[in-house]
C-alpha cells in the first residue's frame, strides 16, 4: 500500500513538476550556464565582469535590512487588524477585507500613483497642508526616500498578515484564554503566555512569506525609492539591461535564488507545525463588538486601516475623474473640476495607431490571458496539491513546496532572456509566441493556488471518504463525488488567486508580450510613458479599472472562502 | 459542482478562443516578415497595410520591453534569430549591436536622400532611421509668474536663482537620464564633468529613477514643484496635441543652448541569419521612405531622418530646434559607459 502511496504522489506531483522543469529549471539553468561562459570567454578584460565582494555584499546587506524592516512594520501594522478581524464580526468587515487585498494585485506603477496623488508634491495631503499653513512648498517629502520603501512594502503585504494569521486566529479556541483567565491571569498575561505561544507559528510563517516578498522587491525600490536604493532584484536588472554584464548579472540572480530557497524551506516547515490545537468553526470563537472597549478598539483599528489602505486607492480614483490642468499657480483642494473625459477618451484611437488597444480590447486580452492562467494553474495546482495532503511524507512535500515557491524568487529579466536561449526550436519555438505569457503567469500563482487547495482537502474528514470506499466508489470516483464537491468554494478562490494575479502583473509580460496584445498594465504603462494630459489622465483612468477589477475579483474570494483555515 | 464545471468550461472555452492567436502561422498565403523592436514602437494602421499588401506579406511586430532588454533579446538569439529586422537600437547601445556582429549590412538605395550626420555606422550594418533630442525642458508660466529669466545653458542651472529647480533621471536606468549626462560629459568634458555635477548637486538638483516619475510627478506643469526637466525637444508640441482642454500654444518651452541637448538617433537593421533577406530589405526601404518617415512624429514622438519628409504643421510651430546637439562617439561610450555612470553615482547619489 505505501509503495503505491509513494508511487502515486510521485505521479501526482510530476504534473507540476515537469511543468516548472519545463519553463522554469531549463530556461534559468541555460541562461545561468550561458552567462557564466561568458565569462571565461572574455576572460582577459573581465576583472571588472563579477562585482567586487564588498558591492555584493552591501547590496545584500541592503536588501536584507530594508526587507526586514518592512516584515516588521507590516506585521505591526496587520497585527491589530489580524485580532480585530478575527475575533470579532461585524458589518462591512467582508468589504474591508477584500479592499485590503487590491493593493496586493496591483502593479508597482499604479501604487507610485496611488501614493503621488495622496503625498506627492502636489498630492492631496501636501496642497491641503499648503492651504492650511500658507506655505508655498510641499512639506511633505515622500518619493525618493526610504520611508516611502517602508510604506509602499506595507501597503502590498499587510493582506499577507491579516489572512494568515487573522484566519488562524478566528479558528483558535477561545476556551483557551478564558480558561487562563479563570486561572487568574490577567489581559496582557493572557495575551503573552497563552494566544501568542499558539499564534507564533501562523506569524512567523506570514512574516517569512512578506519577507520573500520585500527581498525580491522591484518595482516598489526603483519607482518609488528611486535612484539611492538597490536591491539584489533592481542590480540584476541594470547589469543585464544597462551594462550587459551578464555574469555579474548570473552571480546575484544565484544568490538571490538560493537566498529564496532557504526561506521557502523555513517557511514551510514552519507553516507545516501550523495546526498544532484542535481548531474550531469562526462561529464560535466571533464575538460581536459590544463591551466599550471593543467598539473603542474597532473604530480606532478600522480607521486606520481605512485611511491607509483605502485613501490611496481612492484618491486614484477621484484623480482619474479630476481635470488635471487648472488654472497655473491656483491648483487648490478644490478648484479641480470632475470629468469622464479620460474615460471617454479611452476609447477613442486618435493617432489611428496600429498598436491601439481601445480599454475594452485591453481588458478582453487581460481576461483571456487570466482565464489561461486559470485553468493552467489549476490543472497543475489541484494533483500537487492532493499529493500534498494526502499522499507524501512531509519531507518530499517541504522539498517540492520549496521548488514550487522558487519562480517568485527569479528575475523577470534572467527568466525572460532565458525563455529566448531554449524555446528556439520549432516543436517549442515560443519565443514570440504570446502563449508565454499564460504560461509566466502561471509559474507565479502556483504556489498561492497549491496554498488554498491543500489545507481545503486536507480538512475533508476521512470518515467521508472512507465511508465512499465501503460502498465500492474507486479513488477516482470518491476525487469526483466527494471531495471536488466539498472543495469546490476553494478551487473558486484559488482560481480567482491566479485570476488577480494574472491581470496585475506587470514585470514579465512587459519583457514577453505582443504589441498587438497588450495587458491592462502594459497599457496603462504605454500611456504613462508619454507626454500631455490626455495621456496622464487616460494611464489614471485605466489604473482606476484596474483597480475595479482586482477588487471586485477579491470581494468575489472573500464571498467563496470555505471556512477552513486558508493559507497563503 | 455545477459552478466548478461552469468555470472549467468557460477556461476551456477561453483557452480555445485564444488558439487562433496562439497558433504558429503555417497556414499558407503571405509570407510573414517578423520586426522586433522596442515597447514605444507604434505605427499607422494604413501605413502598415500599405506595406502588407504592397508587397504581399504580412508584418508580426514583437514588442521585446525597454531598447536595452529588446537589443539584449536580439544578441541572445544571435545564431537563431528571433525575427528578420530589428528595429530600435540608439547610439548610446549602438556599439553593443555593432560588437555582438547581429546585423547584416544593407545599402539601401534611400541612404543617399538621408544626411551623412546620422549615418554613423560606415559599414551600414545599422540604418538610422529616427532622431530625437534630449533636452532641459522648463514650465512657461512658473518663470513668468516670477518674472524669473529660464536658463539659457548648461552653466546656468548653477546659478543661485535656479536653486531646487532642476529634476532629472538617473543614467543607469532611465534613456534621457544617460543622455544628459553625455551632453555634460560632451560639454565639460571627461576631467570636467564631474566638477560640474557637484556643483548642480550643490545647487539641489533632484535625481529620480525614470522619466515618467520626473515629468508626471515632480514637473511643476505636472504634479510637482520643480519647474526645469530633462525631456525631449518634442514634448511641448506634444503638450499641445495631447492636451485636455485645446490650446494653442504649448505651456513648456526649450533650452536649445549650444550644446545643451543630446541627440538621440534610433537604426534598424537586418538581422543575421535572416531567411527574408529580400523582404527585410524592402522592409528598411520602407521605413526610410516618405511614407513611413512621415508617421513617425504623431506615433512614436521622435523626428525622421529624412529631410524629404513633411512635418505636421504641429511640429513645424512649435518644435525646438538646439542648437548643435551634443553627440559621442558610440565606441566611447560603449568603452567608458560603466565607469561614467559609477564615477557619477558617487558624485550625486551619495
Amino acid at each position: 500500500m505505501s509503495v503505491i502511496r509513494k508511487l502515486n504522489a510521485w505521479l501526482l506531483w510530476s504534473l507540476p513538476l515537469v511543468f516548472l522543469g519545463v519553463f522554469f529549471f531549463y530556461p534559468l539553468g541555460v541562461i545561468l550556464a550561458y552567462s557564466l561562459t561568458r565569462l571565461s570567454a572574455f576572460q582577459a578584460e573581465v576583472a571588472s565582469a563579477v562585482l567586487p565582494l564588498p558591492v555584493i555584499l552591501r547590496i545584500l546587506g541592503f536588501t536584507t535590512w530594508q526587507a526586514f524592516l518592512s516584515t516588521l512594520l507590516t506585521l505591526l501594522v496587520g497585527l491589530p487588524g489580524a485580532y480585530l478581524l478575527g475575533r470579532y464580526q461585524f458589518r462591512g468587515k467582508a468589504f474591508l477585507q477584500a479592499w485590503m487585498g487590491v493593493p496586493f494585485m496591483m502593479p508597482a506603477l499604479v501604487v507610485a500613483a496611488c501614493f503621488d496623488t495622496l503625498l506627492g508634491p502636489r498630492g492631496w495631503i501636501n496642497l491641503g497642508l499648503m492651504e492650511l499653513f500658507g506655505l508655498t512648498a510641499p512639506p511633505i517629502q515622500f518619493s525618493n526616500t526610504f520611508g516611502a520603501i517602508l510604506t509602499a512594502h506595507v501597503f502590498y503585504n499587510t493582506t499577507i498578515v491579516l489572512r494568515l494569521v487573522g484566519d488562524f486566529w478566528s479558528h483558535l479556541d477561545r476556551r483557551f484564554s478564558q480558561a487562563a483567565q479563570v486561572l487568574g491571569a490577567n489581559r496582557w498575561q493572557t495575551l503573552r503566555k497563552v494566544i501568542l505561544p499558539l499564534l507564533t507559528p501562523s506569524i512567523l510563517a506570514a512574516a517569512l512569506l512578506v519577507f520573500m516578498f520585500d527581498f525580491t522587491s522591484f518595482g516598489v525600490i526603483l519607482v518609488l525609492g528611486g535612484p539611492r536604493f538597490r536591491t539584489l532584484e533592481v542590480e540584476i536588472y541594470y547589469q543585464t539591461v544597462g551594462l550587459f554584464n551578464l555574469p555579474a548579472a548570473a552571480t546575484l540572480a544565484i544568490l538571490q535564488l538560493a537566498c529564496t530557497f532557504t526561506l521557502t524551506l523555513l517557511y514551510t516547515r514552519l507553516s507545516e507545525r501550523q495546526r498544532p490545537v484542535s481548531m474550531r468553526p469562526q462561529t464560535y470563537n466571533q464575538a460581536r463588538l459590544t463591551s466599550w472597549r471593543s467598539r473603542l478598539f474597532a473604530v480606532v483599528t478600522v480607521s486606520f486601516l481605512t485611511v491607509f489602505f483605502i485613501s490611496p486607492l481612492a484618491a486614484l480614483a477621484l484623480r482619474s475623474v479630476s481635470r488635471l490642468e487648472p488654472d497655473r499657480g491656483q491648483r487648490t483642494l478644490s478648484s479641480p473640476g470632475i470629468t469622464l473625459d479620460f474615460y471617454r477618451e479611452l476609447s477613442a484611437n486618435r493617432r489611428r495607431s496600429l498598436f491601439y488597444a481601445p480599454p475594452a480590447s485591453a481588458i478582453s486580452i487581460s481576461l483571456a490571458y487570466a482565464s489561461i492562467t486559470v485553468a493552467l494553474s489549476l490543472a497543475l495546482g489541484l494533483p500537487a496539491a492532493w499529493a500534498q495532503a494526502r499522499l507524501a511524507s512531509p519531507k518530499v512535500n517541504r522539498l517540492f513546496d520549496s521548488l514550487l515557491m522558487l519562480p517568485l524568487g527569479a528575475s523577470a529579466v534572467t527568466l525572460g532572456l532565458g525563455f529566448i536561449l531554449t524555446f528556439d526550436q520549432p516543436p517549442l519555438d515560443l519565443r514570440a509566441s504570446p502563449a508565454l505569457i499564460p504560461l509566466a503567469h502561471t509559474l507565479v500563482a502556483l504556489p498561492f493556488v497549491v496554498r488554498s487547495l491543500a489545507p481545503a482537502l486536507r480538512s475533508i474528514k476521512p470518515k467521508l471518504r472512507q465511508a465512499a470506499n465501503v460502498m465500492g466508489a474507486n479513488a477516482w470516483v470518491q476525487f469526483t463525488r466527494v471531495e471536488l464537491p466539498l472543495i469546490n468554494r476553494a478551487i473558486l478562490s484559488a482560481a480567482i488567486f491566479a485570476f488577480t494575479i494574472s491581470l496585475g502583473e506587470f514585470g514579465a509580460t512587459a519583457i514577453i508580450s505582443r504589441p498587438e496584445y497588450p495587458t491592462i498594465p502594459v497599457a496603462i504603462f504605454r500611456l504613462l510613458s508619454q507626454p500631455g494630459g490626455l495621456n496622464y489622465g487616460q494611464a489614471l483612468a485605466l489604473s482606476t479599472i484596474l483597480m475595479f477589477v482586482s477588487a471586485a475579483g477579491m470581494i468575489l474570494i472573500q464571498r467563496l472562502r470555505i471556512t477552513e483555515t486558508g493559507e497563503f | 459542482m455545477k459552478r466548478l464545471c461552469l468555470l472549467i468550461l468557460v477556461s476551456f472555452l477561453a483557452t480555445a478562443c485564444g488558439t487562433p492567436f496562439f497558433g504558429k502561422d503555417t497556414t499558407a498565403g503571405p509570407a510573414t516578415l517578423k520586426v522586433m523592436t522596442h515597447d514605444s514602437f507604434a505605427a499607422s494602421e494604413d501605413v502598415i497595410k500599405a506595406f502588407e499588401t504592397e508587397n504581399n506579406v504580412t508584418l508580426q511586430f514583437l514588442a521585446s520591453g525597454d531598447a536595452g532588454t529588446a537589443l539584449n533579446k536580439a544578441i541572445l538569439s544571435k545564431g537563431n534569430p528571433l525575427a528578420d529586422v530589428f528595429y530600435g537600437v540608439d547610439n548610446t547601445f549602438l556599439s553593443r549591436a555593432l560588437e555582438e556582429d547581429i546585423f547584416e549590412p544593407y545599402r539601401s538605395p534611400l541612404l543617399k536622400e538621408i544626411p551623412d550626420e546620422f549615418k554613423i555606422d560606415s559599414k551600414n550594418r545599422a540604418l538610422p532611421v529616427d532622431y530625437g533630442d534630449v533636452c532641459l525642458n522648463y514650465d512657461k508660466a512658473y518663470f513668468a509668474e516670477r518674472s524669473l529669466q529660464p536658463p539659457q545653458t548648461l552653466d546656468d542651472l548653477l546659478k543661485p536663482e535656479y536653486r531646487s529647480m532642476l529634476v532629472v533621471q538617473n543614467p543607469a536606468t532611465s534613456s534621457p537620464g544617460l543622455a544628459f549626462l553625455l551632453t555634460t560629459i560632451s560639454y565639460y568634458g571627461e576631467e570636467g564633468y564631474l566638477a560640474y555635477w557637484q556643483a548642480l548637486k550643490d545647487n539641489d538638483v533632484l535625481v529620480v529613477n525614470d522619466w515618467e516619475r520626473a515629468y508626471y510627478t515632480e514637473f511643476s506643469r505636472w504634479g510637482g514643484a520643480r519647474p526645469i526637466v530633462v525631456s525631449y525637444s518634442s514634448s511641448p508640441p506634444f503638450e499641445v496635441i495631447f492636451s485636455e482642454t485645446p490650446i494653442s500654444e504649448p505651456p513648456t518651452a526649450v533650452v536649445t543652448g549650444a550644446g545643451a541637448c543630446y541627440r538621440q538617433i534610433e537604426f534598424a537593421g537586418i538581422l543575421k541569419g535572416t531567411k527574408n533577406r529580400r523582404l527585410a530589405e524592402k522592409w528598411i526601404d520602407f521605413m526610410l521612405s516618405t511614407r513611413f518617415q512621415e508617421d513617425i512624429p504623431l506615433q512614436m514622438y521622435v523626428f525622421p531622418v529624412n529631410p524629404a519628409a513633411r512635418l505636421d504643421e504641429v511640429f513645424v510651430k512649435y518644435l525646438f530646434k538646439p542648437e548643435q546637439p551634443a553627440m559621442l562617439d558610440p565606441e566611447l561610450i560603449a568603452a567608458n559607459r560603466e565607469a561614467w555612470i559609477q564615477a557619477w553615482s558617487e558624485v550625486v547619489l551619495r
